[in-house]
């Protein structure tokens, strides 16, 4: 299976981006630990702030890195990645924080008062002393922090998936989001094996610390030392000369991304993938140059990234797109791929023929006996209040989920209307109602196919992806995603991409 | 070689901690060089105030210490107190070092190579096998311990040697033999040594000059011989009094 292929590629980099944010933590938190204990006000700061960070979700952190960023990068006239390595890094180091400071601060406080008369006595400086006593003997508890704040930062790495820093997490949002468990459980168990292996290393450290044994020290800070090493190996060549596909986070993104891949192989490039990019990532990732090539939707910019609240024609949307994408990002829009991934509200179909519902206008008014269901970001997007607005819509309830759950909510009656994606294969496997959209409240969402500004003059990168243009009809990829997200025969989004490649119209 | 000992001198110190409490009032006294001075007082009274003002482990509110002929407070503390020995109650070993590194952790400050025949000097000062340099100190009884303190604040050969009731929490017999090995060590070593103790009989017994404190202030300052013979005022000859009751009960009982 090709996803344990990654394994070790992934594995290498999430390892490595651990422990940079590791260091870095390590680096803040020990200066600031010894601050902390000379000044009270410090340390009240110091550790409040810590803390603070580690009731903010991981999550949610990773995020909050990107705006940072990026606002930092304009103010310095660009340069500042705001995605990737970066935000991974600074977020996974403030996670980092908290257990080393703690740690640190509480070590130096219980370290019995007379030792520090004593040391002061024999005349030590302020360094010395830190040097010679007060470093030695809180190095046990200040360990136990570090290895806690390993063990974190390894688990919080996976995370970084979603800012677009390849890691284990990978894994779990793409097992995730194609019903792939045993690519769940994968990335799962390499995660905590490799949180285990560094825990396990760092503890054989301490037990030499206490036991006064250099060998043991030596032995296993070197183990870790050369494994860093090992996973930086396959980390360095891939820079250079290899195209980056990114996709968002649900099985046709992934699909797509293979056959762009797959094409572009052909082609004679080397191709990696970045995959399970949030949505309001993605785009910057490309225009940044992060990403070379991936699948939006044009709605998705229209409304989103252009925050226009008309809704023209599907084809003058494009246009739209295409024209805002070249001016203001120097983005090429390649052309649409032939079908449209909507938002459409959908109904078990026998639920919908039994109240008469066909259209949103119809379902408006017994809306607020209803539950609603949605994908993590409807909710919060500009469609919603545009439909909302349009036809007064207002439901029982409203929650948020993974698209797959929310497709599984609506079977089992926990919730009675999804704004499905018209391309969506389990529609017609669910047996679901689309209801029509009488006042075009919601835009077109044409797949589109968008180049980073780098290849804006790739001749020879768009002839390879020419042919995707207009060649993909929606029943086809409706076909190739209930290929993945089927509960049983499932393919792989490698196969399902094969698939469509073989009845590419020609 | 050892730095020649040094007279101490406090010109009207005064010690107020925030709060208001006058641990040390108004203090002016010299302390010759080579002498051996005992300080006793109630609980309370002071002592530690005034003793860590010698080594600026505590910095007066008011007047000034000088050792020899400088102010305590000329250069900077390291310097200082690395010339001026220190043993208190608590010792402070360093625990994660061995007996030998903690006595030559003043040599070690001084840059010194080769310490090891020091340590064994030092050892064999404070009648403690030379065997003892590889333990560490968890592994001490607790007269073992203050001996490793007495040894380590002896290291750099200084000419003053500050004690804070060093024998606290000794047995009896341990605490008479230390008593005696410090004095030998003073004469020897020709120290000025300034010992904080409870024990009004072991100052009698250890030093040449007694000097009694109360709420901060010195009240009485004689020999012992002069103190014995009630020269030393009301506070001093209550205290006074308490050893030399016990010695004539013993003395009773063993007609
Ligand atoms: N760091 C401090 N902050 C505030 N007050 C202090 C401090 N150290 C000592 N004091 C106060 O100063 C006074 C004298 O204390 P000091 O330790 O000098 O007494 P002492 O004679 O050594 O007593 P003991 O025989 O119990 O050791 C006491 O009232 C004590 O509470
Ligand atoms: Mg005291």
């Amino acid at each position: 299976m090709n996803a344990l292929a990654r394994v070790p590629d992934l594995l290498a980099q999430h390892l490595l981006l651990a422990l940079a944010a590791l260091l870095l933590g390590l680096a803040i938190a020990l200066p600031l630990a010894v601050f902390s204990a000379r000044n009270r006000l410090v340390g009240r700061i110091a550790l409040g702030f810590a803390s603070l960070v580690q009731t903010i979700p991981s999550l949610a952190l990773l995020a909050l890195f990107y705006p940072i960023l990026l606002s930092l990068s304009a103010l310095v006239g660009g340069g500042i990645p705001a995605l990737g390595f970066l935000p991974s890094l600074l977020a996974l180091s403030l996670y980092a924080l908290l257990p080393i400071l703690r740690n640190g601060v509480t070590g130096l406080a219980n370290i019995d008062p007379a030792v520090i008369e004593a040391a002061d006595g024999v005349g030590m400086t302020a360094t010395q002393k830190l040097r010679l006593v007060e470093a030695p003997l809180i190095l046990p508890v200040l360990m136990a922090g570090i290895r806690t704040a390993a063990v974190w930062t390894i688990g919080a790495a996976t995370l970084s998936t979603t800012v677009g820093q390849p890691s284990l997490g990978d894994l779990i949002f793409a097992g995730l989001q194609t019903q792939n468990w045993s690519l769940v459980l994968t990335g799962c168990i390499a995660a905590a094996a490799l949180a285990l292996a560094v825990d396990g290393l760092l503890g054989l450290a301490e037990h030499g610390i206490a036991k006064r044994k250099r060998g043991l020290i030596w032995g296993s800070l070197g183990t870790l030392l050369v494994v860093v090493a090992l996973a930086l190996v396959p980390a360095l060549p891939a820079a250079r000369g290899t195209v980056t596909i990114g996709a968002k986070g649900f099985s046709e993104q992934y699909i797509l991304a293979r056959l762009i891949g797959h094409r572009l192989e052909a082609a004679g490039y080397k191709v990696r993938y970045r995959e399970g990019l949030g949505s309001a990532v993605a785009f910057s990732a490309l225009a940044s140059g992060d990403v070379d090539v991936y699948v939006d939707y044009s709605g998705t910019i229209w409304t989103n990234q252009m925050r226009r609240s008309d809704v023209p024609p599907r084809d003058a949307i494009v246009r739209g797109v295409a024209d805002w994408a070249r001016d203001r990002h120097k983005v090429t829009l390649l052309g649409s791929l032939g079908f449209e991934n909507a938002y459409a509200f959908a109904m078990r179909g026998d639920d919908a023929r039994k109240r008469g519902i066909a259209s949103i206008a119809d379902l408006a008014p017994v809306a607020g006996s209803l539950n609603l269901a949605t994908d993590v970001e409807f909710l919060e997007r500009p469609e919603w209040a545009a439909v909302r607005k349009a036809y007064g819509l207002s439901f029982k309830s409203a929650h948020p989920y993974q698209p797959t759950f929310m497709y599984r909510a609506l079977a089992s009656g926990t919730a009675d209307v999804i704004p499905a994606f018209s391309s969506d294969g389990r529609i017609a496997a669910d047996g679901l109602v689309v209801l029509a959209d009488p006042k075009g409240a919601i835009p077109g969402y044409d797949a589109i196919l968008l180049l980073a500004p780098g290849r804006a003059d790739d001749l020879r990168f768009q002839a390879a992806l020419k042919p995707l243009v207009g060649a993909i009809p929606v029943e086809r990829m409706r076909q190739a995603n209930y290929m993945v997200d089927r509960d049983s025969d499932k393919a792989s989004p490698d196969e399902a991409a094969r698939w469509l490649e073989r009845g590419l119209a020609r | 070689m050892p730095e020649q000992s040094r007279s101490v001198t406090f010109k009207n110190v005064s010690k107020v901690w925030p709060g208001g409490v006058r641990a040390v009032d108004g203090v002016s006294l010299d302390v010759a060089a080579g002498s051996f001075v005992a300080l006793v007082g109630a609980s309370g009274s002071g002592k530690s105030t005034l003793l860590k003002m010698v080594n600026r482990l505590i910095t007066p509110s008011e007047g000034a210490v000088l050792v020899g002929d400088a102010p305590v407070d000329a250069g900077p503390a390291p310097a200082l107190r690395r010339r001026i020995g220190y043993v208190f109650q608590n010792v402070g070993l360093f625990p994660h070092m061995r007996v030998g590194e903690n006595i030559a952790i003043g040599l070690r400050l001084a840059g010194e190579k080769d310490m090891a025949a020091r340590v064994a000097m030092l050892l064999e000062l404070v009648e403690l096998s030379p065997e003892m340099a590889g333990r560490m100190p968890d592994a001490l009884s607790g007269g073992q311990r203050q001996r490793v303190g007495v040894a380590r604040a002896l290291a750099t050969g200084p000419g003053i040697l500050l004690m804070d009731e060093p024998f606290g929490a000794l047995d009896p017999v341990t605490r008479d033999g230390l008593g005696r090995a410090i004095r030998a060590l003073h004469d020897r070593m020709e120290l000025t040594t300034i010992l904080v103790t409870h024990d009004m009989a072991e100052a009698l017994l250890l030093a040449d000059r007694v000097l009694v404190m109360e709420r901060g202030r010195i009240v009485a300052d004689a020999t012992p011989r002069e103190l014995l013979a009630g020269k030393g005022g009301a506070v001093a000859d209550a205290l006074v009094a308490v050893p030399r009751e016990q010695a004539h009960r013993l003395a009773e009982l063993e007609k």
